[in-house]
């Protein structure tokens, strides 16, 4: 029982990761590989807001969010704008680098010794008793509840609104949409713009959860997995994708090693690429197959 | 090509010829002289720079022929030098085999590697190369991590310098002008490997992978050798870098030791063995640089703490500035300066560069 509630909650946090990974895919066909960063950043904003602007939770939680989504725009406008002319090739060693240098200003910045924001905004993370003799923490029910809630907003801002409309016709076909006079700056800094709230949201409950330090970015690169399972390029791959990657860390934490545990992602997604490349739930077409 | 204009090719032998003008000779053996002077002139400091420049430069090399000739991002650069010094230290401290069995074992784990994480990529195009190796990467990093903890070697495995007959290579001169001529060997077949067959095939597949298989290259076949020639070489790297530092420990071989190679390529100039080498002499010399930046001005001895975040941040700006302004690198800098004097007070471009 305690497994599958510590499954729900792994996935969750491997949802809140990863639905913003993809929007920015489908959108820019950029892997974001900065996405670990931008995770350990949302960590970031929340305590140093929780510490020297609001400590209040909700407010607090709320410019966090602002900020992380200042930081996908301004990643956006002031890099990878440049990047549009480029090859993909050159887009991607750009987040690379960019990578590097936010690790390095994070370090500068916060040093990198470990921080409980928990602390500041005057919040216990208790532990919960369900059904049986599972236990859930206070965050790890949040997870789970912000997971859900940012799925179906994106569900829903994809499929209903105006906007969603015009990002899915920019992710098809940037040319005809542009055409048709969508602007498309800025449709893919709304794209990089939701893609660091949602990290950030993680980063941010992660934080709280289980503390803060820099070497957060390593859960940030199990998005790749876990949207490689999922296929790249499609949104409800996310949630089968993060089930499955989380199951098999945590058969690996119980059955095998806890040192196991963080190379078993990648050992899925290794198998994944042998089988289905495109991912569970990815187009075939879209990848072109050599 | 030349260093003047009015140089023709006239003969088929000029035409294949590596070197290619009298001036051009001069500058390889001015450069010769001088690489064999160093260690005599050099501080013991300066000389454990060169060496690690020269470690570091294999890799480059390694890294430049994947990512710069055939146009495949590998993030799995440290994992492979990993596995090439685990090799190496596990050979020698369970069998105590020699240098001459490591250095072959090493190379075959990395074609055996190369083999295994190549396949599922290549069946498709795109970046999935770069995911399957940041797979190698952690996976490579487990099995390091599962030996030392499983034989207690907790902090690392120690490796004896090696031994080529009765000569201990120990001295860092010795270590210099060993690592020189195995540098030497790879710069010159670099050098031939891309201008054969296979290096314009891959150039070929860089440019436009569609109109490479139209002309008849076999995408799967070549990308597939891309990624095995640059893991034997990488892990043979690896298997020098067990030898030289006397130590392997999973902690050596992070993330960031592949961004550094990355680095190396991009700086330097993707597309170019030249650029290779300067990239990896200035990544290499970057932190000590800044370093001594910081001591001249005096600034305040808290920020020598920093120094490693200041390391990562100055990484990330220079990577970025290349990108983004000058994309063909250290290498492309040259060639503007050299073009500049060669065709002093002209100003029009030439037209082929390089």
């Amino acid at each position: 029982m305690q497994h599958v509630v510590n499954l729900v909650v792994l996935s969750s946090l491997y949802c809140l990761i990863c639905c913003g990974y993809v929007l920015i895919y489908r959108s820019s066909r950029i892997l974001n590989l900065a996405h670990g960063e931008f995770m350990a950043l949302g960590g970031y904003f929340i305590f140093t807001v929780s510490m020297g602007i609001v400590s209040k939770p909700i407010p607090s939680f709320l410019v966090a969010c602002v900020f992380s989504l200042g930081l996908g725009f301004f990643v956006y406008f002031f890099l990878m704008k440049f990047m549009a002319g480029e090859s993909i090739f050159a887009a991607v060693l750009a987040t690379i680098a960019l990578g590097i240098l936010l690790r390095g200003l994070t370090t500068l910045i916060w040093t990198s010794q470990l921080w409980y924001p928990l602390q500041y905004l005057g919040l216990e993370n208790a532990s919960h008793q369900l059904i049986g003799d599972a236990m859930i923490s206070t965050f790890g029910i949040m997870k789970v509840l912000s997971a859900v809630l940012l799925c179906a907003c994106l569900f829903f801002f994809l499929k209903f609104t105006k906007w969603g409309l015009r990002m899915r016709a920019v992710g098809e076909n940037p040319l005809l949409a542009s055409q048709r006079g969508i602007a498309l700056h800025k449709y893919y800094a709304l794209s990089w713009g939701i893609g660091a709230f949602g990290v950030g949201i993680a980063g941010m409950i992660q934080a709280c959860d289980s503390g803060l330090d820099p070497g957060m970015f390593v859960i940030g690169l199990k998005a790749f997995p876990v949207v490689l399972v999922g296929g790249l390029d499609s949104l409800k791959g996310v949630i089968p994708g993060a089930l499955i990657v989380a199951a098999a860390e945590i058969f690996a934490i119980n059955y095998i090693s806890p040192q196991a545990s963080e190379v078993a992602p990648f050992a899925v997604l290794l198998l994944m690429l042998l089988i289905r490349p495109w991912g569970l739930f990815g187009t075939k077409e879209e990848l072109e197959r050599v | 090509m030349a260093f003047a204009s009015g140089y023709f090719k006239t003969t088929y032998e000029s035409d294949l010829s590596l070197v290619e003008t009298r001036s051009r000779w001069v500058c390889l053996v001015a450069l010769i002289v001088g690489l064999t002077v160093l260690p005599i002139l050099a501080s013991a400091f300066v000389l454990d720079l060169a060496n690690q420049v020269l470690l570091a430069l294999i890799g480059s090399i390694a890294l430049m022929l994947l990512t710069g000739y055939a146009g495949q991002i590998s993030l799995g650069h440290a994992g492979l030098i990993a596995a090439g010094a685990f090799t190496t230290a596990i050979l020698y401290k369970e069998l105590g085999a020699p240098i001459w069995i490591t250095f072959p074992a090493s190379a075959l784990t990395g074609a055996v590697l190369g083999f295994t994480f190549g396949l599922p990529s290549l069946r498709l195009k795109g970046l999935y190369l770069a995911l399957s190796t940041l797979a190698l990467h952690f996976i490579v990093a487990y099995a390091g991590a599962e030996y030392e903890t499983q034989r207690g070697f907790a902090t690392g495995v120690i490796v004896d310098p090696p031994s080529l007959g009765p000569i201990t290579i120990q001295d860092p001169r010795l270590w210099y002008y060993v690592l020189c001529f195995l540098d030497i060997l790879l710069v010159i077949f670099a050098l031939n490997l891309v201008r054969s067959r296979m290096g314009r095939a891959w150039m070929a597949i860089r440019d436009r992978d569609v109109a490479a298989e139209a002309l008849g290259i076999k995408l799967s076949f070549y990308k597939l050798s891309a990624f095995m020639i640059s893991s034997v070489l990488t892990s043979i790297a690896g298997c020098l870098f067990a030898y030289y530092r006397g130590f392997v420990s999973v902690e050596a071989f992070s993330l960031l030791m592949t961004i550094q190679y990355v680095a190396m390529v991009i700086i330097g100039g993707l597309g170019s063995i030249l650029g290779a080498i300067l990239g990896a002499i200035f990544v290499v010399l970057l932190p000590y640089i800044i370093e001594s930046v910081v001591k001249v001005f005096h600034v305040s001895t808290r920020l020598t703490t920093y120094m490693f975040s200041i390391n990562h941040v100055m990484f990330g700006l220079i990577m970025i500035v290349f990108l983004v302004l000058e994309p063909s690198g250290l290498v492309g800098i040259w060639i503007r300066i050299r073009n500049y004097f060669i065709l002093w007070p002209f100003k029009h471009k030439t037209l082929g560069d390089r």
